[in-house]
């Protein structure tokens, strides 16, 4: 039964930054920009987070009220995350580049940043920022029930922050008017712009959303792994974009797509101690195909979906007001 | 004292290399149907969108109840009770019929959309006006002329009183057509005020009061419908005299060039045949027309007969040779000629020059070779004479690239390099769509000649006026079956509706008597 518990508790915590950043992947192309760069954009926020909550550990500032100092993170992962993605909603906006192209740079861009910048703080080669202990919520005895187990034994303060936000986000996109607007400009921009919208502050919006989100999604990413930041966050940003579409851009469904993709990360991981699975002895570094797993099964399932997923119909195209 | 609600004054607009709009000038009565009449690229709907706040003008002036006004973008617009209907929809297709008009107006209560209130008033006005629409279906659901309900509704929830109908007659059928304009008098008579564009003479001379005729940007003159003419109107759009009666030489059928046994075409759309058990004839020195709403099967019939599709049964015969599973090529050379229904997609390679456009079918003959490389000075050559023979006008003659060439012009290109093939058959799928005046006329001739020449030609058209002046035999479609034939000089426009409609069909037998003695 614990063993149960602490999958679940652990496809909790991995399903945080796919849900953080499949929604921020969501408001940025419900715009209608498609935002590749959410990988990038998840590095810049472990990163800057990181380096904070560092720093505030050696200041001795954790222990005194530690769940504040990651308050504190978490807003400036989402702050840093909408800075960087600036880059990209100003070179496909305004500049109106190809946002494929835009993001992948951007991808590039942001781990070497983030090695260049790692050493200059902490010295050539150290290229991992360590955590502090204190960033977990812990409070959990021996003898705790099965709930307690998967909610509270490892537990960080962006999971219920996950939550509000999406609970914000569903709101936000449908039942305001903001949402509406938003919605209609990765639609079909030339009506948005017919009836007044702004089309081109609606987008600004969208990227600078998907921004704050996957920097949030990046620390929480971070804190879900466990041994600190070194400089990746292992292709999650990918990931988060299958989850996203496995989820038809629509937040409950991104919920549930990013539930299912985190267990089977977290059965990769535990599957030496679940025994009802096969163990594959014979086979030469049997471990990894337990750890393939969340990807071939990406894979498999978008291949049945992506017909039937109906992506925003203008993303990607740069709006051009004058093309009818 | 006219009334004026609104006027243009000395409105010029540049686009690189163009003046769209020069120097025009448009006055608007309060409670009257504005008509502008103009060519294609005449400027019409530049002028509406710089009144809609869309473009800003370079000069001009624009003056709502006497008093300028800026009106910078749509907002301005809404605000001054400016409201258009554009061509091409402005409608979220995935977004309900509610959302659609409340976009960019939303009524919002503490935070949060708030569509009760929307919702009624949508209602209202649908009643009042007779403008039925379901608030909740989605865009993509409905029907053409319903989307353009929903668009005329969202000029109605902003309480515009100046209302810009941008060819809005384009897509919908004859009956729709008559609901528009019996809602736009309704309009008018509360005291709103309506801009009309189109180039169709009969529906300015059915609805509008006054008519304002634009010819290549500039503004030719203002007259009242009453005390003009459609030959009046058409000369001062064009700027010369344009014939309506197409000129036909003594019919002379000779023998059967295309014949069509049984033709059944399954679907892409759903799971029944697009065309089902369909068979005729055309004889050369004739043109048959098939008539039909769209929709109605002539896209697969065509499909199937020119190679693009292939039928599931049935056979195709052309000059005495079954081509039922004949290639595309191998159909070209034995003289079948293709002018498609959609120019860009199979007409044309868009991004290649007028000159390789024009050889595309032939480029393999043995005059365009040269020890297996394309002989250039040949083409050019060959493009050269075809240029001047059908008159065929481009920024740089056989290099220019084809997409930067105007509808009617690329339209005369595939009619040059259809027709200079010396086909047996010539098959052309609404050839006239989109064009101007001038330009119909023009292909209207190429066709006849064709005929005139003893060749056999089918045309598919939507368009029930082009179908009376052309044909020398009419087959209506509907639903995928010739539902009956006639003589155009013995059924009306109304008769041949009612058969385009479903709501009549001759007996199966019968068809196919009706011409043959």
């Amino acid at each position: 039964m614990n063993i149960i518990a602490d999958v679940l508790g652990s496809t909790i915590i991995f399903a945080v930054p796919l849900l953080l950043v499949a929604l921020g992947g969501m408001f940025s192309e419900r715009s209608g920009i498609v935002n590749i760069a959410l990988e990038g954009i998840m590095i810049i926020g472990a990163l800057v987070s990181c380096l904070f909550l560092k720093t505030a550990n050696e200041a001795g500032r954790g222990a005194s009220s530690p769940q504040l100092t990651v308050l504190l993170a978490i807003l400036i992962a989402a702050a840093s995350g909408m800075i960087f993605s600036l880059l990209l909603a100003f070179a496909s906006i305004k500049l109106k580049a190809d946002q494929t192209i835009g993001g992948t740079a951007l991808n590039t861009l942001a781990p070497a940043f983030a090695i260049v910048l790692t050493w200059a703080v902490q010295g050539q080669g150290q290229t991992n920022i360590m955590l502090p202990t204190w960033v977990r919520i812990s409070g959990i005895s021996a003898e705790s029930g099965f709930f307690a187990r998967v909610f509270l034994k490892n537990s960080y303060l962006t999971t219920p922050v996950a939550a509000l936000l999406l609970i914000v986000s569903i709101i936000l996109l449908y039942k305001t008017r903001f949402g509406l607007r938003l919605r209609a400009c990765g639609e079909h921009p030339h009506a948005a712009d017919s009836v007044g919208v702004n089309v081109a502050r609606m987008r600004y919006a969208g990227v600078m959303i998907s921004g704050f989100l996957g920097g949030i999604g990046g620390l929480a990413f971070t804190l879900a792994a466990g041994s600190g930041f070194s400089s990746t966050v292992a292709g999650y940003g990918f990931l988060a974009l299958a989850v996203m579409i496995f989820g038809n851009w629509k937040p409950l469904n991104i919920l549930g797509a990013s539930l299912f993709f985190a267990l089977f990360k977290v059965v990769g991981n535990y599957a030496s101690s679940l025994p009802f699975l096969p163990d594959f002895t014979g086979v030469k570094s049997s471990t990894y195909i337990y750890q393939m797993l969340p990807y071939i099964v990406t894979m498999i399932i978008l291949i049945f979906t992506s017909k039937k997923s109906r992506a925003p119909k203008a993303e990607g195209i740069p709006y051009d007001k004058g093309q009818r | 004292m006219d009334d004026y609600v609104i006027e243009m004054l000395g409105i010029t607009k540049v686009f690189p290399g163009i003046v769209a709009n020069d120097g025009i000038d448009l006055r608007l009565r309060r409670g009257e149907v504005h008509a502008l009449l103009g060519e294609n690229g005449a400027g019409k709907s530049t002028l509406m969108s710089v009144l809609f706040g869309l473009y800003q003008p370079e000069a001009g002036i624009i003056k709502k109840n006497g008093k300028v006004v800026q009106i910078k973008n749509p907002n301005d617009a809404t605000a001054l009770n400016i409201g258009m209907v554009h061509q091409h929809f402005k409608l979220v297709d995935v977004f309900t019929v509610l959302d659609n008009i409340i976009l960019g107006v939303e009524p919002v209560r503490n935070g949060f959309l708030y569509k009760k209130e929307a919702r009624r008033k949508v209602l209202e006005l649908s009643e009042k006006y007779g403008l039925r629409v379901d608030p909740d279906a989605k865009i993509e659901d409905i029907s053409v002329g319903m989307q353009q309900r929903v668009e005329i509704l969202k000029m109605l929830y902003r309480e515009n009183e100046i209302l810009i109908f941008d060819e809005p007659t384009a897509v919908l059928t004859p009956q729709e057509i008559k609901e528009l304009m019996a809602t736009m008098r309704s309009f008018t008579a509360e005291g709103k005020s309506i801009l009309f564009i189109t180039h169709k003479l009969a529906e300015i001379m059915e609805v509008a009061d006054r008519c304002t005729v634009l010819r290549k940007g500039k503004h030719v003159g203002t007259v009242n419908v009453k005390e003009t003419t459609k030959e009046e109107l058409s000369r001062m759009m064009v700027g010369r005299e344009v014939s309506f009666t197409v000129e036909k030489g003594r019919f002379r059928p000779g023998g059967v060039e295309l014949d069509v046994r049984h033709l059944t075409v399954p679907s892409k759309l759903h799971k029944n045949n697009a065309v089902k058990d369909v068979s005729f004839q055309v004889r050369a020195g004739e043109i048959v027309c098939i008539a039909g709403i769209d929709g109605n099967g002539q896209t697969e019939l065509t499909h199937a007969l020119t190679g693009l599709d292939s039928q599931s049964q049935g056979t195709i015969t052309l000059g005495g040779v079954d081509i039922s599973k004949a290639r595309i090529r191998e159909r070209s050379r034995l003289g079948m000629s293709h002018i498609p229904e959609d120019r860009h997609k199979h007409g044309l390679v868009l991004s290649f020059t007028l000159m390789e456009n024009l050889v595309l079918q032939r480029y393999w003959e043995p005059q365009f070779q040269n020890n297996g490389f394309i002989n250039k000075n040949a083409v050019r050559a060959y493009s050269d004479k075809l240029i001047r023979q059908y008159d065929i006008r481009s920024g740089q003659g056989s290099d220019t690239i084809a997409r930067s060439m105007s509808g009617g012009n690329q339209q005369k290109a595939i009619v040059a390099r259809e027709i200079d093939k010396n086909p047996r058959l010539l098959v052309a799928i609404q050839p006239t769509r989109g064009l101007d005046v001038g330009a119909i006329e023009y292909i209207h001739k190429q066709l006849v000649a064709q005929r005139d020449a003893g060749r056999a030609v089918l045309l598919v058209s939507f368009e029930l006026d082009e179908v009376m002046s052309l044909a020398d035999r009419i087959l209506v479609m509907y639903n995928g079956e010739i539902v009956g034939e006639f003589d155009p000089r013995k059924v009306t426009v109304e008769e041949l509706g009612l058969y385009m409609a479903g709501a009549k069909r001759m007996d199966i037998r019968n068809i196919g008597k009706e011409n043959k003695a």
